[in-house]
């Protein structure tokens, strides 16, 4: 299973997880005050030189997670052209923008081990009982193996269709697609229960 | 025990392969992702507390970082973006769709399962997913409306079906589907 966390080493990679996270949180409740265009450019042009250090590749990659937002600017700006607020429009995508691209910066440069050691320490403190941390540690494990497992045969099963069919899959696959993922729950019930149960 | 860890844990690793596998055409030539179905399923197949749980653990992964929403988007990333209504509202969807599902289950039919579905995974959802895109750009909640109603259609399409393949799944394996 691969993670988004960016195999570009930055100096945020080093820095412990729950500053990083805490920090981030504090950014982004910091800009919800931002209500004028020179700020949010401000907060934007901040964001972008932290993804600096880690140079080209890095802030390629960064820029890639961005995308899904072009669908919002075009929704959001069009909106801000016909209603003719236009610096409102800007002010609310940048601050997004800002936003969006700390938190991908977060992700970028934490490994997911040291984000679940955050979770279990958080889950330790809050005082959480350890046999719904184990459980939850266990169905955790199970949803990152698993998830390429089924991903894997849907594909088989898009294969076994397109030979025997000149229609395109459609939505039939999803009974026979549903069934692999509770047939392979009970079998990892079974085997569970076998090794000692969770 | 054993059995419930299971089922929430693959049935959220099915929710990410939905995401994974595009080739799932829907309606002919309709892009629209499968993924968002995986939830409404959840709740008619496992019900309202199970599906939401493990609608839950999906969420909590891809905010740990794993790339497990439909494009291979992930990360804290998506929780600042406008579709952070969406994201808190999918467990909500799930658990009011499988209530639903599991009061009206001796009744069969895929209609019933459908009807669950829309009112959990479409009003519910929507009802969050409008108030967060509202405040996260801070527009009115009618404006909103207007700019999500443009998803609506979809997720209709996408309602019937998990009627339909929740009555598929009931006839396969009638001890393990609620609904």
């Amino acid at each position: 299973m691969i993670s988004l966390t960016s195999d570009i080493r930055t100096p945020w990679h080093g820095l412990p997880a729950g500053p990083k996270l805490l920090a981030l949180c504090l950014w982004t409740l910091a800009l919800t005050w931002v209500q004028v265009v020179p700020v949010a450019l401000g907060a934007c042009a901040a964001v972008a030189v932290l993804y600096l250090p880690g140079g080209v590749a890095f802030v390629r990659q960064g820029l890639r997670l961005l995308k899904p937002l072009w669908v919002f600017a075009v929704l959001v700006g069009g909106w801000h052209v016909v209603t003719g607020e236009i610096a409102q429009g800007a002010v609310i995508l940048l601050r997004l923008a800002a936003a969006i691209a700390a938190a991908n910066l977060v992700t970028l440069t934490t490994r997911l081990d040291t984000m679940l050691a955050v979770v279990e320490r958080a889950l330790a403190v809050l005082r959480v009982p350890p046999l719904f941390r184990k459980r939850l540690a266990l169905a955790v494990a199970l949803v990152i193996r698993f998830t390429p497992v089924l991903a894997q045969k849907g594909s088989q099963l898009v294969l076994a269709w397109r030979a025997r069919s000149a229609r395109r899959p459609g939505w039939h696959l999803m009974v026979p697609f549903a069934l692999t993922a509770l047939d392979d729950a009970e079998r990892v019930a079974d085997a569970i229960r076998a090794r000692g149960g969770a | 025990m054993e059995r419930t860890i299971t089922l929430i844990a693959l049935f959220a690793a099915l929710i990410a392969a939905l995401g994974l596998v595009p080739k799932f055409d829907l309606a002919s030539g309709v892009p629209i992702t499968a993924q968002s179905m995986g939830f409404m399923l959840a709740g008619t197949v496992l019900g309202a507390k199970r599906g939401a749980l493990a609608a839950l653990l999906f969420l909590g992964l891809v905010a740990l970082g794993l790339p497990l929403l439909a494009g291979g988007r992930g990360g804290l990333g998506v929780f600042t973006g406008p579709t952070l209504g969406f994201l808190v509202g999918f467990p909500i969807a799930a658990y009011v769709t499988g209530a639903l599902a599991q009061g009206w289950a001796a009744k069969g039919g895929f209609i019933l399962p459908a009807l669950a579905a829309t009112v959990g995974g479409i009003v519910v959802l929507y009802g969050f997913g409008i108030a967060g895109f509202a405040v996260v750009t801070g527009k009115s909640i009618a404006a909103s409306t207007a700019i999500m109603a443009v998803f609506i259609p979809g997720d209709l399409i996408k309602a019937v079906l998990t009627g339909l393949i929740t009555q598929g799944l009931r006839k396969a394996r009638p001890d393990l589907v609620v609904a």
